[in-house]
Order: C-alpha cells, then sequence, then structure tokens
C-alpha cells in the first residue's frame, strides 16, 4: 500500500484511540468537582464515598489518555513533516501553548488529586480537582483551535514556494478566533460532558439495579442527569451553528455531509438514507427541501452541491462522511430524548423503580462515545483531499523520507499495544466498578500496610 | 533574516535557550524517576517495590510533561527542525513511544492485583520500558551530536536502523549509569527500613559505572571526536565542566556517607544540568548538524519560525513558565519528606 493511505491510516487510528479518553476526563473532571463541593458544602459522607469512587476511575482514564496523547504529539512530525513545516509557525504556537498552560497544570494538581487526600485541607483538595479538570478543558482548547485553523485558515498569509512553501502567522487572534474555532469547541465540550455523564450514569444505574451503594449510585446519577439533560439539549444547537459554519466555509464537506449533489436540485434533509457516488445519487427517507430551510429558511434555497468542485477536490469517501454524520444527529436527538424522559421520570418521582429504564442506562454510555468518534470523522474525512483547507493536499503533506516499511511498522506496533491497553482498560474499569467505593474498613487496612521493608 | 531583540539577544537564542532549559528540566525530574524505574528489579520484596514506586507515584506524570513541553517547543519555534529530526528518527521515536506507553501502564497496573505474576510482570515492563527510554533518548541525543547525512532538502533517508552506532549507543549507556545515580539518590531522600540500606549499596555501584563509562566516552571523544574538542576551544571555561562533575561526585559521595540526601540530589541534579549545558552550548547554534559535504545543517536562524511567532511564544512562555513553577514547587512541597502509603497509593 501507499505511505500516504498507510499514515492516514495510522494517524486516524491513533488519534481514534487517544480521543476515547481525553472527553471521558473531562467530563468525569466536572462530575468530580460537582461531587467534591457538594461535599464540602454538606459534610455528608456520600458525596465523599462518590467523589473518591470517582477520583479512582478518573486515574485509569486519565493515565492512557496521557499515554496516548504523547504518541500523537510526536506522529505530526514522524509522518507528516512536510505539514508540520508548513503549519509550524501558525500551529506550534497554539501546541506549545497547549503543553505549558494546560498540560503541566492537569499534570501536577492529579498528583494531589489522586494522593493527596489524607496529605493537604480538604479545600486545597478541592482546589486540586478544579485544577486538573480546568486543566483538561484547557487542553482542549488548544488542540481545537489548531485543528479549526486547518479547517478555516485565518490570520495567516503564504511565503515561499513549492517544497518550501509555508503558513506564517500575521495576527495571532485572527487565528484563535478563526471562523469555527468557538463553534467547534463548544460542540467539543458538550461531547465530553455526554460522555463523562453517561459513563457515571452507567455505573450508578448497575448499582441500583444491583441493590448496591444505593445512596451513591442515586446522589451520582441525579447529578449527571441534570448535566446531561442540559448538555444533549445545547448540543443540537452547537451542532447547528456548526453546520452552518461548515456550509460557509467548507461547502464541498456540507454537500458530502448530506450526499447534496447538484445546486439546482431540492436541498433535501436526509433522515437515513445511502450515497452513490458514481452516479451521484443520494437515496433514503428524506424531508424534501428540508436542508434549505435549516440554512436559509427557505424550501426552495439552491445548496452548493459536490458537482460544483473538480474531481480532484470533493471527498473521496462521499458515503462514508454521510453515513457518520447522519449516525452522529441520529444518536444526538436519541440522547435528547433518553435524557428528557428520565428527567420526566424523575420528576414524576419514578426514575429508579423503572428497571428497563436503568438498563438502557448502563448501555447509553456507548452512545456519546460513538458519536465522538462518528463526529470527527465527519469532520475530518469530509476535509479530504485538503489537510490544510484550501491550501495544502493531504497527499503533499507527507514526510518525504518515511518509507511503507517504516508506517508498517509503527502501525503494527501501535495495533498491538492499543489491542492490549485496550483490554487492561476494560478489565480493570471493570474491576473498579465491581468493588465500588472504598468501605471504612479497606482504608484502614491499607494504611497499616505502611513501610516495614 | 530579519530577527528582533530582546535584551540584546535575537528571539532564535532565547527561544534555543528556552529548549534546552525545558530539556534539562526534563532531563533532571523524569531523570529520577527512569532512574529509579531502572533498578526497580534489584529489590526483591514486593513491599519494597511498592515503596519505591509510591516513592515517585505522585510525580512522575507531572515529570514527564517536560518532554511533551520540549516537543511542542521545538514544533513551535524551529519546525523544520521537528519536522526533519522526528521523520529522521522514525524508528527509534516509534520504540521510544511505546516505551513511554509501557511505562506508563506498568505504574498504573501494577498493584491493581495481588498475583505474583501480575506484579512481576509489570515490574519487569517497568523496569525494561524505564531502561530503553534512556537508552533511545541518549542514543537520539547521541546522533544529533555527531550529525546526520541531510541530503539537498535538509532531509534525511536512513536505514531502518542506522541510528544504531557504537558513539551514540556509548553516550546511552553512559546516561543509564548516570540516571541509575541520580535515582538512586532519590530514593535513599525518600525512604527508610530495609530498601534504604539496600539503596547504600546502589548508589556505590551506579557511580562506578558512571564514572568508568564518562571515562571511556570522554578518552573516545578526544580521539575519535576532536572536532568537539575544537568547537570546545571556542569556550575555554567549557573546560572546567568535566572538573566541576567530578568535583561533584565526590561531594556526592560524601554527602551519602553522611547521610545528607538532599545535598547528594541536588549534586546529582547539577551533574546532569552541567552535562545538558555543555551539549547545548557546544553545539549553538546548531540544532541538526550536517555531514554531508556542502549541505548545511539545520540551526536555530535557518529553521526558526517567523519572528513574530517567536514573539508570541516568549510572551507565553514568560507567563507559562513561572506558573508552572509555582504549582510544581506546591506539588514538590506536599509529597516532601520519606513515603507514607495510605489507600490512595499504587
Ligand atoms: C490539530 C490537529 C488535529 C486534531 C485536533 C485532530 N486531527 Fe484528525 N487529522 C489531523 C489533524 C488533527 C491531520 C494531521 O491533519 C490529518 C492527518 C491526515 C489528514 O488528512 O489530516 C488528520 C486525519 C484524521 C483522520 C483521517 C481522515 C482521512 O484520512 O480520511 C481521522 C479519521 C481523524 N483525523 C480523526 C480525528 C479524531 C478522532 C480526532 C479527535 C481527537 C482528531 N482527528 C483531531
Ligand atoms: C491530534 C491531536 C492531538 C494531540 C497532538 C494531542 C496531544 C496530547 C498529549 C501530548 C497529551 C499528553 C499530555 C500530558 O503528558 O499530560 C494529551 C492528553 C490529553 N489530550 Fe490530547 N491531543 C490531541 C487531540 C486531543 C483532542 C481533540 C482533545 C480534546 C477534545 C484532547 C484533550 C486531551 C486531554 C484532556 C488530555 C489529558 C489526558 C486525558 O484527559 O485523557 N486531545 N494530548
Ligand atoms: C444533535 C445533533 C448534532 C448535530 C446537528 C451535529 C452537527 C455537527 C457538525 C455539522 C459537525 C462538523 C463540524 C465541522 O466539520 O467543522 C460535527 C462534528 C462533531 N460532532 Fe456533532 N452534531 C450533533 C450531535 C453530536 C453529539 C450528540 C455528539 C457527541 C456526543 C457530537 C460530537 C461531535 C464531534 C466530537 C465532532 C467533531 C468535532 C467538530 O468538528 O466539532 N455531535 N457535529
Amino acid at each position: 500500500m501507499e505511505v500516504e493511505i498507510l499514515a492516514r491510516i495510522q494517524f486516524a487510528f491513533t488519534v481514534a484511540f487517544h480521543y476515547i479518553y481525553p472527553p471521558l476526563s473531562i467530563g468525569l473532571g466536572l462530575v468530580i468537582v460537582l461531587a467534591e463541593g457538594a461535599y464540602l458544602w454538606t459534610k455528608k459522607q456520600v458525596y465523599e464515598d462518590l467523589t473518591r469512587f470517582l477520583i479512582k476511575i478518573f486515574a485509569l482514564i486519565f493515565g492512557i489518555g496521557v499515554a496516548t496523547g504523547i504518541v500523537m504529539e510526536f506522529e505530526f512530525g514522524t509522518n507528516w513533516a512536510t505539514y508540520s513545516r508548513y503549519v509550524g509557525d501558525v500551529f506550534g504556537s497554539a501546541l506549545a501553548a497547549e503543553g505549558i498552560f494546560a498540560f503541566a497544570l492537569e499534570s501536577g494538581f492529579l498528583g494531589v488529586l489522586l494522593f493527596g487526600w489524607n496529605r493537604v485541607k480538604s479545600w486545597v483538595h478541592f482546589v486540586a480537582a478544579i485544577g486538573v479538570w480546568l486543566g483538561s478543558m484547557f487542553s482542549a482548547i488548544w488542540i481545537v483551535v489548531a485543528n479549526s485553523w486547518q479547517q478555516t485558515p485565518t490570520g495567516y498569509h503564504v511565503v515561499g514556494e513549492g517544497m518550501n512553501a509555508r503558513a506564517e502567522i500575521i495576527d495571532f487572534w485572527a487565528m484563535v478566533f478563526n471562523p469555527s474555532s468557538i463553534d467547534r469547541l463548544t460542540h467539543v465540550y458538550l461531547g465530553a460532558f455526554l460522555a463523562g455523564t453517561f459513563l457515571v450514569m452507567s455505573i450508578m444505574a448497575y448499582y441500583i439495579l444491583k441493590q448496591r451503594h444505593l445512596d451513591m449510585a442515586k446522589k451520582g446519577f441525579k447529578i449527571s442527569l441534570v448535566l446531561a439533560t442540559i448538555a444533549s439539549l445545547a448540543q443540537l444547537l452547537s451542532g447547528h451553528s456548526s453546520a452552518e459554519v461548515v456550509a460557509e466555509h467548507q461547502p464541498a464537506k456540507l454537500a458530502a455531509m448530506e450526499g447534496h449533489f447538484e445546486a439546482e436540485a431540492p436541498a433535501d434533509l436526509f433522515i437515513l438514507g445511502w450515497v452513490d457516488k458514481e452516479s451521484k445519487e443520494t437515496t433514503g427517507l428524506a424531508l424534501p427541501g428540508g436542508l434549505g430551510f435549516l440554512l436559509e429558511g427557505d424550501f426552495d434555497a439552491d445548496v452548493t452541491g459536490l458537482d460544483a468542485f473538480p474531481e480532484d477536490e470533493q471527498p473521496s469517501q462521499v458515503n462514508a462522511v454521510f453515513q457518520f454524520y447522519h449516525i452522529m444527529v441520529a444518536i444526538g436527538m436519541l440522547l435528547i430524548g433518553l435524557t428528557l424522559f428520565a428527567s420526566f421520570q424523575w420528576w414524576r418521582g419514578k426514575l429508579f423503580e423503572k428497571k428497563w429504564l436503568l438498563k438502557v442506562f448502563v448501555f447509553a454510555v456507548f452512545l456519546p462515545q460513538i458519536a465522538n468518534q462518528v463526529g470527527w470523522f465527519t469532520a475530518e474525512m469530509g476535509r479530504q483531499p485538503w489537510v490544510v483547507y484550501g491550501l495544502l493536499k493531504t497527499s503533499d503533506a507527507l514526510s518525504a523520507t518515511v518509507t511503507a516499511n517504516q508506517v508498517w511498522f509503527s502501525l503494527i506496533l501501535f495495533t498491538l499495544i492499543y489491542v492490549a491497553l485496550f483490554g487492561l482498560f476494560v478489565y480493570l474499569l471493570h474491576r473498579k466498578i465491581k468493588h465500588g467505593p472504598y468501605t471504612a474498613e479497606e482504608m484502614e487496612q491499607n494504611n497499616h500496610q505502611q513501610i516495614t521493608a | 533574516m530579519e530577527t528582533a531583540y530582546f535584551l540584546g539577544v535575537d528571539y532564535q537564542t532565547w527561544w534555543y535557550l528556552v529548549i534546552g532549559a525545558t530539556f534539562t528540566a526534563y532531563a533532571i525530574l523524569d531523570g529520577f524517576d527512569l532512574g529509579a524505574g531502572v533498578l526497580h528489579l534489584f529489590f526483591k520484596k514486593d513491599q519494597s517495590r511498592r515503596v519505591a514506586l509510591n516513592a515517585v507515584g505522585p510525580l512522575w506524570d507531572g515529570n514527564e510533561v517536560w518532554l511533551v513541553i520540549t516537543g511542542g517547543a521545538l514544533f513551535a519555534g524551529f519546525p523544520v527542525v521537528y519536522a526533519s529530526a522526528f521523520s529522521a528518527f522514525y524508528v527509534p521515536f516509534m520504540l521510544l513511544l511505546a516505551a513511554i506507553i509501557g511505562r506508563a501502564i506498568s505504574i498504573e497496573f501494577r498493584s491493581k492485583e495481588p498475583m505474583k505474576w501480575w506484579r512481576q510482570f509489570w515490574d519487569v515492563s517497568y523496569s525494561l520500558s524505564s531502561l530503553l527510554i534512556i537508552v533511545l533518548l541518549g542514543v537520539a541525543l547521541g546522533n544529533v551530536i555527531i550529525g546526520l547525512p541531510l541530503n539537498e532538502q535538509q532531509e534525511f533517508h536512513g536505514e531502518l536502523l542506522f541510528f544504531l552506532k557504537p558513539y551514540p549507543i556509548l553516550i546511552g549507556l553512559t546516561l543509564v549509569g548516570l540516571y541509575a545515580l541520580h535515582g538512586a539518590v532519590f530514593l535513599s531522600m525518600k525512604t527508610e527500613g530495609r530498601l534504604y540500606a539496600k539503596l547504600t549499596l546502589m548508589i556505590r555501584w551506579s557511580l562506578r559505572t558512571f564514572l568508568i563509562l564518562f571515562g571511556v566516552l570522554s578518552v573516545i571523544t578526544v580521539i575519535f571526536y576532536p572536532q568537539f574538542i575544537d568547537r570546545m576551544e571556542v569556550h575555554p571555561w567549557l573546560f572546567v565542566v568535566p572538573l566541576l562533575v567530578m568535583v561533584l561526585l565526590v561531594l556526592l559521595a560524601k554527602w551519602v556517607k553522611e547521610k545528607k540526601y538532599p545535598y547528594a540530589f541536588a549534586a546529582s541534579s547539577l551533574i546532569i544540568a552541567l552535562m545538558m549545558m555543555l551539549v547545548f552550548i557546544q553545539q549553538f547554534p546548531v540544532l541538526l548538524p550536517s555531514t554531508t559535504p556542502g549541505v548545511l545543517g539545520l540551526d536555530i536562524y535557518n529553521s526558526a519560525s517567523s519572528t513574530k511567532t517567536l514573539g508570541i511564544l516568549l510572551t507565553i512562555a514568560a507567563i507559562g513558565v513561572p506558573l508552572i513553577l509555582l504549582y510544581f514547587g506546591f506539588v514538590y512541597k506536599t509529597f516532601q519528606g520519606k513515603v507514607k502509603m495510605d489507600e490512595t497509593s499504587y
């Protein structure tokens, strides 16, 4: 296989694997801050149990997030050397700022969060929890800004030519606030809150079904449900706003997301469908003219179609982009339905009586994860064949010196490592959940294993 | 090339200094936990191993951030070097990444299960990955010091295992000795009881190993790489550095004997800092030397980002670095003193 395809597969695989963990950290971090806040406020034991339990889970997730993130940082240079040279001036400052402001903040305070219960005052521990959470929020900023810049570049000029061409920054703030960053950052945050809260709800629902740790489980479920309900509703608005930006700045991507070929044809909004790129036809269940209405407020509006772009400037995997996008939207709707229904049951006082609903929540943990993944696949595959939209093609962005053998080597290496890692992660997560919060005796026992070595 | 100055020094040099400083911070901080990892298997009892692990427990992850920061700083300030060097060192860097992951996971997972084979497995992988990280970093550093045969585009096309050359490997091994010493001193500072007695022995052993390797390295440098000596003659005071290292080693041994471990730890940290300084000063201003006649190496001027970006970067560093020092100070203060195990320990 060609180096380019291999390198793309490798990048997609490693970044998608990385992206299982950060959203969980960001979302779980928020629940921890709220739970510990509740503990400081009420001094109730159940909130302390909840906080300590969630921190144990957090440690596991965070550790893998960090380890897989370091791979990403190196990979830009190893596989995408030409790209790194091209964007380094613009994009490097965002990455460096991330390292300095965000990663140092979170890893620094992480020690206190995980190991500091008995060493610092309770409010200091709370500050550490906030520090770690804010750190993870900050890490998302810089990296999403950098990615948004390559989707909708602004604030730069191009110097040099051919192999030596590169983008240089002329306006830092224009780079940071490029047309898509705020919308996409909001969308990513909400997706992360959903991932974190659904993880907590899944564990808590499992405890309630098993009649274990009931008091803690109910408290944890409710805190998360409030957050999840708000986030799922907000996600619809934020997604819509993102789509408008895509329509304006990346019309070819929007056309792929909706399988829309001719501008003159009515712009239908598909609920389900299949795109045939050869015959330029999209078939399925659709709201006629719905896309035109969503974007322009008019069922007869013309929407730019894929035909407006030369063949070599269209995404090659139109059907995949279409499907991924529709899976995300469908999950978005499902999450809204699920959280609203659960909130309604809570209001009726029947939330924890419906066994089937709790069972749904046990498994619903996968939904936001899938949505987060397919969301990125939509954004990134829809951007092809550009790596920096309209400026640099993916095929030109490769490392000139890297050979197919080298990429195979690393691809196989990381596949093996990540498969093992994922297995261990699932195994240990499962164990931690089975174990539940530490009891007073267990803590006592552990404390006595002092250093006698 | 246009540039701007701050206190009479150009931005490129400032950023070179920043990278030198963050890499040195990485070498010192991750140095002690990597060193502790190398020694890990020499502790026989499970409880000793747990104590050793928990001495670095709350700190190692924060220490590793300095590598992330250095990588980011290189990408931002000297993207051409980041691109050429990282693609040139493809295989060693992928191995390095694998080792970094393996190590993080081993620390995280080891004490999660009581089974003997489980712990034994993670102990071995923790120790081996620590060793591999040090050797790979040393080998990469060694290759950077002697330079690469860059082509016209200032890129490097090499064989899969080109980086395995004797001199860089020797540098890697010397680093292992130094880090083992650094780690042993750190652990002595943090522990008591049986482990502690054993550590005195390890300090002695690693000190000897380092001394011998450092001596061999110096002799080989003088014989086979006289250009380094020539370059050092530009800054004659650099010859003081090896002398200082020797003095510090003697002091270190003395402080260990007197059980003044914090002093000994300061000494080993200083030794690492001096060695890094030696490398960074004698390389300056070249980051990736070329061994191809007629092809220029990558230096801080022909590989840098625009002056504007460097200005932004320096501003970010000026705000960010004091903040980092503040909270690192706080974390280190919190975990000061001998290790105490509790329910949150590994
Ligand atoms: C700041 C940069 C950045 C960020 C934050 C992300 N990506 Fe990305 N992504 C790239 C920068 C990039 C890239 C370096 O620009 C790639 C490599 C090749 C390409 O075409 O774009 C890419 C490709 C790429 C591809 C392959 C697309 C294709 O080849 O058809 C996928 C599936 C993803 N990414 C998925 C993700 C996911 C799941 C992310 C969430 C963490 C993510 N990306 C964040
Ligand atoms: C290709 C793009 C990416 C790169 C190069 C990258 C790089 C990194 C690196 C180097 C780390 C480890 C830092 C440490 O040592 O503490 C890390 C962790 C992290 N990253 Fe990424 N990352 C990428 C994508 C993302 C995205 C899109 C997000 C957020 C939405 C994100 C959020 C985080 C968070 C929160 C952490 C801390 C660990 C955790 O919470 O799991 N990253 N990343
Ligand atoms: C409710 C309906 C939703 C709509 C209309 C929507 C819309 C969009 C659009 C248009 C994009 C592409 C943006 C771009 O390419 O720049 C996108 C990306 C994305 N979506 Fe959604 N989305 C929805 C729900 C969700 C849900 C529920 C999640 C996760 C829980 C999610 C997670 C993501 C992620 C992670 C991305 C990639 C990052 C980005 O480009 O912003 N989305 N979404």
